[in-house]
């Protein structure tokens, strides 16, 4: 049987694409080259910022340079790449469909990011935007000397490819999973990329009309946002925390949903507690619509205002903690195995932790005032956003790359990427909450000399980051070459009823529809396929088609 | 595994016959939902407005032309009762001309809300009520009414707008027995339509409204 | 005070800048609790799924077997969690609300921030640029407004931070117990200079304070200043006693209530004040025609601040 990579091979093919593996694919490939341009920026950022004083760049060019590794890695690399990616791709697999509920829909959505995306080049072009990826009015609308208007049309347009795909995935997941799959049988990745479907279709509207308001206000000095015309700086603030705040629960909670998919997969153990990580997913996205002035404590916002959103925002925390004990907690009695999926997925466990316990930091009102708008905000954020959901994106690549392309990749590199990725993290990281603790601003371009020993820390934290994500380029483009290893239908013996198709599938992803299993996750630790005790505690060969 | 779902047939197994009504219905009360959100901005910022600036938003609303503005609900309104019994008609083949005959007058009642819609913006230009130098009125939040006024009545013109663009393609399908015209669709653009027309409710009261007493 | 022996202290430990305010030990208390639940927590998790991994590694001697639900367990790690974010909460809105409870007494400092520096004025009407001088265990409040786009006025040493807004005040109070300079940072982006917005807060003994204030170039203090342009301006035209013209009185206006026309009640504060000289029509006093002209464009920030100290302080006709 032919697979979805061998129906067509020409480029006209691909682009004019229905199926949504190809899709996910395109996204893949725009997302990649997305992030290491932002990735470029992030280099160029920390290179200045290993000494106090500028002597790389202009104080113009640092912020139009954190500006564009925001906008970026926020809008055209986080926020599509588990969802379109691999949810694109997973989706319908995991649920026994052939397709999602509107392919071309999917198609275009994919051009309108590419759209989208080209526009955001443009503006960098011509200059940049120097506003900071959070456009704060007025500056944004009224002082800067910079291709606002341009920048915000390009993230407008990326809105619409968000609100598109996750709309294409409510529908799919409600109508067409396979007879006798009721949602209680869903792999819980089904689950998280449903929830951040429903926040994407909900939330990046408001985004959008903001970003029109701002251009309005811009181009025409008509707004809503201008104290003369008898409106507030803050209401701008409001409107675009609404979306935004949503905006970081959309990056996380796909790569929780992959984390479900990886721990009990290589633990040999059915996830612990699933009803209640389920209803935590859900928890999670409905209470993430009202935190949003955790943002703005020390904006103006009236002091009873705060309180509510400070006790909203260690509400939210609960079904997260949750999740991380449950996680913990399916390790417990299994039978462990450490691939780099797995080194990825623990990694993730242990940096989101971190990441969200110093959210509750931030979430204590007092502490806040001390904290906000330093660079414990900064690496708080990159905690959950890099240390979370990149390290969860790369887990899920490496674990679902044969069934993508139906290769194997050199394991041993993949874990040395692994490893690099995670102390190269925290070693960048790390330093930038102490340096937030002592009062550090973020978007400095310069600095106190006294600051100076924790930024070099970071900074070469940062080669080290570097050269771990690299090192995928090469060990998957190597996966890849004619001779290249073969993977069977399921190298990990995982359940999914992804896994019960060939790699790659076919076009129409299943000879035959599939049933839904008789449990979800049904693993049996005492039972290891992987684990073969007559030969000596050796893995059993895996099957080589 | 019960009995009812292993008779649910897979849309994916049904073969060249029609897919279940659900999908594509789901699909557009989850793009309803996602508009409402996008007109939901500016519904914050009006309320913003209105309740930092209640005597200056009284007294631009009392500067809309409430004539033309309650004609135009009324010709919405019968719009929206018109694409339904286009819808109901188009349950039945015997009826595919008069369908086509209600969507074209949809349609064209659309046109009407548009053509009156400029009307009074033409109105308010020469009355100088476009929001910057050389604004009429000087109550504090007045010019804040207006701009949000052209933005929220200017974003449903131009849904209303893709509405009647879609409304004439199906009438033209069904007047040409087109196939990629069926009822189900036709029932789809119909909930496109009757969502502008509420969100025009909605704006009507607060735009035209306010503080009217005469 | 024991400046001295603190100062010793604190250099010795320098996680944290040192702490000079009367609230920052608040806060620093927090933060330690803080710290300390949540490495407890972090390492515990850590540790946890280390030995899991470890202990369970595939091939290993222990147990490998399924394991059912265990409801109690789950309960448990959701709602002690639960009641530890509440106590947290609350710990930390308690000290929050006490930042903005200015206390009776305090000195007022006018502050406006532009790209890209601090202009401050004292009551009696000695200006600073980038720097403020306070006297060391008195409660100082600043009132603080933007010329342009928001900063924000960030001191780590007293763990308070403030957005600086245009178009409205907003207002943060410290009292400073300890001597010595402090860093005073930008901390909202604001355009080119934004790492460039620097300043510091200079502590003095009070009657060294006192001194340094009566000091520097003769001019006439905030309120004198602010009288003189509520002459310039027009002003007593209306409002004063003896006026033809039907005008609200301003003597004693700030911190009194005030019925508007359209029948709310407010609290006239400094944004009441400044609005109703940039935008009076906007809260028209019940009663009276809303006749006053708009001050737009003859009036700075400065000005504003002026007429403000003016009115609280002056002798108003």
């Amino acid at each position: 049987m032919k697979s979805y990579l061998q129906e067509g091979t020409t480029i006209a093919s691909w682009l004019t694409t229905r199926d949504h593996k190809r899709i996910g694919i395109l996204f893949a490939i725009a997302i990649t080259f997305f992030f290491f341009i932002g990735g470029a920026a992030a280099t160029v950022i920390r290179l200045e910022l290993a000494t106090p004083q500028a002597d790389l760049v202009s104080n113009d060019t640092y912020n139009r340079l954190f500006t564009a590794h925001g906008v970026i890695m926020v809008w055209l690399f986080l926020i599509p790449s588990i969802p379109s990616v691999l949810g694109n791709f997973l989706v319908p697999l995991m649920i026994g469909a052939r397709d999602m509920a509107f392919p071309r829909l999917n198609l275009t959505s994919w051009y309108v990011y590419m759209l989208g995306g080209v526009i955001v080049l443009l503006a960098l072009a011509l200059g940049g935007v120097d506003t900071g990826w959070t456009f704060y009015t007025p500056y944004s609308t009224m002082f800067s000397n910079s291709w606002v208007a341009v920048t915000l049309l390009g993230v407008f347009v990326v809105g619409f490819s968000s609100i598109l795909t996750g709309l294409n995935i409510i529908v799919t997941v409600h109508t067409l999973r396979t007879p006798g799959m009721g949602w209680f049988k869903l792999p819980l990745f089904v689950w998280a990329i449903y929830a951040t479907s429903v926040i994407l279709v909900l939330a990046t509207p408001v985004l959008a009309i903001t970003t029109l308001l701002v251009i309005a206000e811009r181009l025409w000095q008509i707004g809503v946002f201008d104290p003369a015309y008898g409106g507030d700086p803050l209401l701008f603030q409001h409107l675009f925390w609404f979306y935004s705040h949503p905006a970081v629960y959309i990056m996380v909670l796909p790569a929780m949903g992959v984390a479900s998919e990886i721990i009990p997969c290589f633990a040999r153990q059915r996830i612990f507690g699933y009803r209640f990580m389920a209803y935590a997913i859900l928890g999670i996205a409905s209470i993430g619509f009202l935190v949003w002035g955790h943002h703005m404590f020390v904006s103006g916002q009236s002091v009873a205002a705060s309180m509510v959103f400070s006790l909203l925002s260690f509400m939210v925390a609960i079904p997260s903690a949750i999740k991380v004990f449950n996680w913990t907690a399916t390790l417990y009695r299994g039978s462990i195995h450490f691939d780099a999926p797995m080194l990825y997925a623990l990694g993730f466990v242990g940096l989101f932790t971190v990441g969200g316990l110093t959210g509750l930091v931030l979430a204590s009102l007092s502490l806040d005032v001390h904290l906000t708008d330093t660079y414990f905000v900064v690496s708080h954020f990159h905690y959950i956003m890099v240390g979370g959901s990149v390290m969860a994106y790369f887990g899920g690549l490496h674990f679902w790359w044969p069934k993508i392309t139906g290769r194997m990749y050199a394991d041993t590199w993949a874990r040395i990427a692994a490893v690099l990725i995670f102390l190269g993290f925290n070693l960048t990281f790390f330093p930038q909450y102490l340096l937030g603790v002592q009062g550090m601003p973020r978007r400095y371009h310069t600095y106190p000399p006294e600051f100076q020993v924790l930024n070099l820390l970071s900074s070469s934290g940062a080669v080290v980051l570097a050269v771990g994500y690299l090192l995928p380029l090469f060990y998957f483009a190597w996966s890849l070459r004619p001779g290249g290893r073969i993977a069977g239908a399921n190298p990990f013996h995982a359940t999914g009823l992804e896994w019960t198709t060939p790699s790659p599938p076919p076009k129409d992803n299943f000879e035959q529809l599939p049933e839904p299993p008789q449990e979800v996750y049904g693993y049996d630790p005492a039972k290891d396929p992987r684990h073969d005790p007559a030969r000596g505690g050796a893995m059993a060969a895996e099957p080589v088609r | 595994m019960n009995a009812n779902a292993a008779a649910r047939e897979h849309p994916h197994d049904a073969g060249g016959r029609e897919p279940p009504r659900e999908i594509g219905q789901l699909g557009m009360w989850v793009f309803i939902a996602s508009e409402i959100l996008f007109f939901g901005g500016l519904f914050v910022a009006y309320v913003y407005g209105r309740s930092h600036w209640p005597n200056g938003f009284a007294q631009a609303s009392r500067h809309t032309d409430v004539v033309l503005g309650t004609l135009n609900t009324g010709v919405l309104l019968t719009s929206s009762a018109v694409i339904a019994l286009a819808v109901a008609c188009a349950e039945s083949p015997a009826f595919r001309r008069w369908t086509a005959r209600l969507l074209w007058l949809t349609a064209a009642l659309g046109v009407i809300f548009i053509v009156i819609k400029g009307m009074e913006y033409r109105k308010e230009w020469h009355e100088h009520l476009f929001p910057g130098p050389g604004f009429e009125l000087d109550a504090g939040g007045a010019q804040l009414f207006f701009m949000l006024y052209f933005v929220m009545t200017a974003l449903h013109a131009l849904h209303l707008a893709i509405g009647i663009v879609g409304v004439s393609l199906f009438a033209w399908a069904t007047g040409q027995a087109k196939s990629w015209a069926p009822p189900r669709r036709i029932d789809i653009m119909a909930l496109y339509w009757h969502f502008v027309d509420v969100v025009w409710i909605f704006l009507y009261p607060l735009l035209y409204l306010v503080e009217r007493h005469s | 005070m024991n400046g001295e022996s603190d100062d010793r202290l604190h250099s010795a430990f320098q996680l944290m800048a040192q702490a000079a305010s009367s609230n920052a030990h608040h806060t620093d208390l927090i933060f330690l609790t803080v710290f300390v639940v949540c490495g407890a927590v972090a390492l515990g998790v850590a540790f946890t799924m280390f030995w899991f991994c470890v202990r369970y590694r595939h091939g290993s001697g222990a147990v490998h077997a399924r394991v059912g639900t265990h409801r109690p367990l789950e309960l448990t790690w959701t709602l002690v969690p639960l009641a530890i974010f509440i106590a947290g909460f609350a710990w930390a809105a308690h000290d929050f609300v006490s930042l903005y409870r200015v206390p009776p007494g305090a000195t007022q400092v006018y502050v406006v921030a532009k790209q890209w520096m601090w202009k401050l004025q004292h009551r009696n009407g000695r200006r600073e640029i980038n720097e403020l001088h306070v006297p060391l265990g008195q409660p100082v409040q600043l009132l603080m407004t933007s010329q342009d786009a928001i900063h924000s006025f960030y001191v780590p040493a007293f763990r308070l931070k403030q957005d600086v807004v245009p178009g409205r005040y907003t207002g943060l109070w410290f009292t400073a117990t300890q001597l010595g300079e402090f860093h005073l940072f930008c901390a909202e982006y604001c355009g080119s200079q934004h790492s460039q917005m620097l300043g510091r807060i200079v502590v003095m003994q009070p009657a060294e304070f006192a001194k340094w204030l009566g000091s520097g170039t003769e001019q006439p203090s905030l309120a004198q200043y602010g009288f003189a342009r509520f002459r310039e301006l027009g002003c007593s035209g209306c409002h004063a006693a003896g006026s033809t013209v039907h005008a609200p009185s301003l003597r004693g206006l700030l911190g009194r209530t005030v019925h508007l026309q359209d029948g709310r009640t407010i609290v006239a504060d400094e944004n009441y004040v400044r609005d109703s000289i940039l935008q009076p029509k906007k809260d028209v006093v019940a009663g009276f025609d809303p006749v006053m002209p708009s001050f737009t464009g003859q009036v700075s920030e400065e000005d504003i601040q002026a007429l403000i100290a003016f009115l609280r302080e002056g002798a108003v006709p």
